[in-house]
């Protein structure tokens, strides 16, 4: 069976930290970091990255639309 | 099987979701998880999955969202407080070619706006709305709106909406189904992925139905308000999902110029 592999790319410097993608994430893949941006909120960042399914759920409700999903089939 | 590195995933040919470009780079300044930022997002990926970024004209309201000229790389008036449907119904009736909408949030389109709103839906104009409805007035520091739920604190409120001295919350989502000039009437939500799909079905059908010519498409979008309810952005949404969807249930009230019966 063909896995599915993908990986997230926040926008560290736009990101608001609002933990709804952490929420929305069916794989635990995401969380809040312990370091802050430039603005001061705890960015989201991918914790968990193997686990990365590339459902696009964390882009689609992030209200600020700093994140890129990228996804590829492993054979 | 070799081992498969992030940089093997993270190339342009691998890309499924990216940032409309519609959207400026300026940074939304909505609250840290606000629906607004959502709704902008679905917007501006509808209008770039149509193709129609030359042929859309915005009207944003008086409220949050009134900045929204800056985030949407589109044509958009700003319109004085509640007017956005009377100033898109001269938009259209000039350029009827024109996919026009207006953006307003419940203080705009249910307090002050709502005798052009009503006007507007009975009229039959051949205009897309988009209703922020999140039960508070937001940006002038969370005082009740008409839409407030009863019992529901605010700061003009702080021990609940009292509804035998402050009247009643208004449905007007419901009120606008039943007038004839509304074509398609729907209320959807923005604070799952599954909510967000939806959505941007509703505002994919609501812009198609202006090349019908049939009257007003109408899409409430119930949403949170995080700071003006005092609570985290995710508890936000938790609460939005216990108080709010039961007296403001989800789902089309109209599809096609006729009601459907729940």
């Amino acid at each position: 069976m063909a896995k599915i592999r993908g990986a997230v790319v926040v926008d560290v410097e736009a990101c608001k930290g609002c933990s709804v993608c952490v929420v929305a994430c069916p794989s635990q893949v995401l969380d809040l970091a312990k370091e802050v941006n430039g603005k001061g909120y705890n960015y989201s960042y991918m914790k968990n990255p193997e686990a990365c399914i590339g459902c696009e759920n964390c882009a689609i409700v992030c209200p600020d639309g700093v994140i890129t999903v990228y996804k590829v089939k492993v054979a | 099987m070799a081992e498969i590195t992030l940089k093997d995933i993270i190339k342009e040919e691998n890309l499924v979701y990216k940032r409309s470009k519609i959207m400026t780079n300026k940074t939304l300044s909505y609250c840290p998880g606000c629906g607004h930022g959502t709704a902008h997002q679905i917007i501006a990926h509808t209008i770039q999955d149509m193709g129609i970024q030359e042929q859309t004209i915005g009207v944003s309201p008086v409220g949050c969202s009134v900045l929204m000229y800056d985030f949407l790389d589109l044509d958009i008036q700003q319109a004085a407080h509640g007017r956005a449907p009377a100033v898109a119904t001269a938009i259209k009736r000039l350029m009827p070619d024109k996919f026009v909408f207006t953006y307003q949030g419940d203080g705009d389109l249910a307090a002050i706006g709502t005798a052009e709103t009503i006007h507007a839906c009975n009229r039959g104009e051949n205009i897309t709305i988009v209703f922020i409805n999140n039960g508070i007035y937001g940006m002038t520091g969370g005082q009740m709106a008409p839409t407030t739920l009863a019992g529901m604190p605010t700061s003009t409120s702080p021990y609940g909406r009292d509804t035998s001295m402050m009247g009643n919350p208004l449905k007007i989502t419901e009120l606008l189904a039943m007038l004839p000039g509304t074509y398609y009437v729907t209320r959807q939500a923005v604070h799952t992925p599954r909510a967000v799909r939806q959505t941007k079905k509703a505002i994919r059908k609501a812009f198609e139905n202006q090349k019908l010519n049939r009257g007003v498409s109408f899409v409430e979008i119930v949403s949170n308000c995080n700071s003006g309810w005092k609570l985290p952005p995710v508890k936000a949404n938790e609460w939005m999902v216990e108080n709010m969807f039961p007296f403001y249930p989800l789902g089309d009230m109209k599809v096609d110029g006729e009601l459907v019966n729940k």
